[in-house]
């Protein structure tokens, strides 16, 4: 057995994931609450994050989250601003596609609704911040088991350190360990579909635009990165995507030009690319005494949206502001009162929004003519009523729900 | 449960002391008989940090902005009260006549890791030995014992120059009789059967008497109202049913 070292020190939170998700409510809760001791617990070297080669969209309110905690300006420079965003619908033969939906401007004059930041960048500053502001890291070490008391958690790491904290949050991702061991089930939908996640070099600028088209396989998202680049998600059932992953660069490149277009002039996929199973999967509670769930572990969506990230900041700003505000009332922020408040801001609005691009997918990723014509017509309706396209935009930007301090722009 | 003898005058009310003790258990479980007040304490904690902070000086937003100042819970119960005070930095005195009551109080504490001075005394024999204290909570007792005044006059004597104390109870009109006896107790079940009793309830004007006739002055009175939409309660204009009184002693000259 593994040698047992029992640390004297009571944390107040220890977060089990170290992603943006798990950083970021380290950061926001160290500074609201210098005072708060805190611990982050990854099974990822924290030193490699630099080497993460994907791109998040975040959108306006998440970025201001990210101005709030002070690192929005470093990761301006490296972001590319979405400044312009078309939807179509269409058969994959369709020489030319309609598009039925353009949003451009921002959410409000003059702010882009959203920005693409490579995951090298904002994962390594999120990481400094965290550090800087004294939060103690465990990594790279793997979460073993947990035991609650009425007063306190002991989480045992493989490595046989054990911590103790009031409050134990899993921030360890859509298939998270902790949510299992705390015995919360999840509602699953399987939707048999995958995501390719990859970046294609193109030829001519892409001009701040990003593209959603709906092919009958399932969405497939053009984003643009810095440069002559953008980053990819596209869906495809799974067979058929763990098949595209594995086939050489000239049939891949081939079955991606067929999707993508040639407006861009000629394209190159570039660096490796992944495919990530889809589901919907919604934990049933997100707060037992002493624990709460985050982020993806909370809510796995269907990134048709991508709202996966987004949703993930709205519960570190709700989450923190609830945790902070309790510390500032003197209340036990591992009881749970307290967790029941953040429970109740965050699991209608993540629910809803679970449902909605449930429907949205499968109302799209299919070729039945009569439902084409009858969404068609709906989106048509959606460009023509402005009232409604600006719900549609303050949605994708992040700003429907009652908004945490956070995102809103004001410290907690 | 043992009741001391000096337990039995004064303005303790024995079946009422017993009551409490056979609830006793339930203090700590938030979901549990005391869901009410574990549902309420967030408004009253928030109204007590913004006054003491803006009385003394301190800043709203620290974790330890009651450090070095003196606390009484009065009737503190199983510490809902006192354990956020002291977490706050307060040095707190928890009393209440109820032995049950002060040791899982003390029990608690220990398993929060915080260090309170809990003691199975009444007000008066406080008083009688001469403590002061710069805050003197008052909270959801006052309609509880067997005589108001008296109670209010000794609690009210231990407040510092410059000292706060605040009140909080339950009004005697028609509708506090519909909402916090027979809605909480009867139709909603928040709280056991025979928790309030109607002639003891306490309009705002018997609170003043006392604490005026001990030196204290009201400086803020206030309703609070349960909101069913969003499940919580927050500070209005309306002192019908729940109510709260800030009463200070004017700082030494």
């Amino acid at each position: 057995m593994a040698r047992k070292r029992t640390a004297e020190e009571m944390y107040d939170v220890v977060i089990a994931g170290g992603g943006y998700v798990g950083l970021s409510l380290a950061v926001a809760l160290k500074q609201g609450d210098a005072d708060i001791k805190c611990a982050v617990v990854d099974p990822k070297p924290m030193d490699q994050l630099h080497k993460d080669p994907r791109a998040s969209a975040i959108a306006a309110a998440a970025s201001r989250m990210l101005v709030q905690l002070g690192l929005w300006e470093n990761l301006l420079s490296e972001a590319q601003p979405i400044n312009e965003m078309i939807v179509t619908d269409s058969k994959l033969r369709d020489a030319v596609r309609p598009v039925f939906l353009t949003f451009d401007g921002g959410a409000s004059d003059g702010e882009p609704f959203a920005h693409m930041v490579p995951n090298g960048v904002m994962m390594p500053a999120l990481y400094k911040a965290a550090k800087s502001l004294g939060v103690h890291f465990e990594a790279p070490a793997v979460a073993d088991t947990f035991r609650t008391s009425p007063d306190h958690v002991e989480l045992t790491l493989e490595n046989g350190s054990v911590l103790k904290t009031r409050l134990l949050v899993a921030a360890d991702g859509v298939r998270s360990k902790l949510r299992d061991l705390a015995g919360i089930r999840t509602v699953d939908w399987d939707y048999g579909q995958s995501g390719i996640v990859t970046t294609v070099k193109h030829e001519r600028p892409h001009n701040g635009r990003a593209e959603e088209h709906f092919l009958p396989s399932g969405p497939f998202a053009i984003l643009p990165l810095p440069g002559n680049r953008s980053s990819l998600v596209w869906t495809e059932r799974t067979s058929d995507a763990d098949r595209l992953v594995k086939s050489d660069d000239f049939t891949f490149d081939l079955e991606l030009e067929r999707r993508f277009g040639h407006h861009l002039g000629k394209l190159e996929s570039e660096g490796s690319r992944r495919a990530y199973p889809l589901g919907l999967k919604l934990a049933r509670d997100f707060v037992k005494p002493r624990f709460a769930l985050v982020g993806d572990a909370a809510h796995g969506i269907h990134p048709i949206a991508g709202q996966g990230l987004n949703l993930g900041f709205k519960d570190v700003a709700a989450f923190a502001e609830v945790l902070v505000e309790a510390r500032r009332l003197g209340q036990d922020i591992g009881a749970m009162d307290v967790l029941e408040r953040y429970q109740r801001w965050r699991r209608f609005d993540t629910f809803q929004m679970g449902v909605v691009t449930d429907v949205l997918n499968r109302l799209f990723s299919n070729d039945n003519d009569i439902l084409r014509a009858a969404r068609d017509f709906g989106l048509g309706l959606v460009d023509r009523m402005p009232g409604l396209k600006t719900h549609f935009i303050k949605e994708a930007a992040g700003f429907a729900g009652p908004v945490p301090k956070l995102l809103s722009g004001e410290p907690i | 449960m043992t009741v001391r003898p000096d337990a039995t005058q004064g303005t303790i009310d024995s079946e009422e002391v017993a009551r409490f003790s056979a609830m006793a258990q339930d203090w700590w479980d938030p979901t549990g008989k005391f869901k009410p007040l574990h549902k309420f304490n967030p408004v009253r904690l928030s109204y007590i940090k913004q006054e003491v902070c803006r009385q003394f000086g301190r800043d709203p937003k620290a974790v330890d902005a009651f450090k070095g100042l003196r606390f009484l819970d009065i009737g503190c119960g199983g510490g809902l009260l006192s354990e956020p005070m002291a977490r706050l930095g307060a040095d707190v005195v928890g009393a209440d006549p109820s032995e049950t009551n002060i040791e899982i109080a003390r029990l608690h504490m220990k398993t929060s890791g915080l260090e309170i001075d809990y003691r199975a005394e009444t007000a008066e024999s406080l008083a009688a030995a001469g403590e002061s204290f710069d805050v003197v909570l008052n909270m959801e007792v006052v309609e509880h014992v067997a005589n108001a005044p008296l109670f209010l006059k000794s609690t009210a004597g231990m407040v510092r120059p410059g000292g706060l104390m605040f009140v909080a109870t339950i009004n005697r009109t028609l509708k506090a009789y519909a909402l916090a006896i027979v809605g909480a107790e009867y139709v909603l079940r928040w709280l056991p059967k025979g928790t309030h009793s109607y002639e003891k309830l306490v309009r705002p004007g018997e609170i003043e008497a006392p604490l005026g006739e001990a030196g204290l002055s009201i400086v803020d009175r206030l309703g609070v109202t349960f909101n069913p939409l969003t499940d919580s309660w927050s500070r209005s204009r309306d002192m019908d049913v729940n109510y709260m009184m800030l009463a200070a002693r004017e700082q030494a000259e």
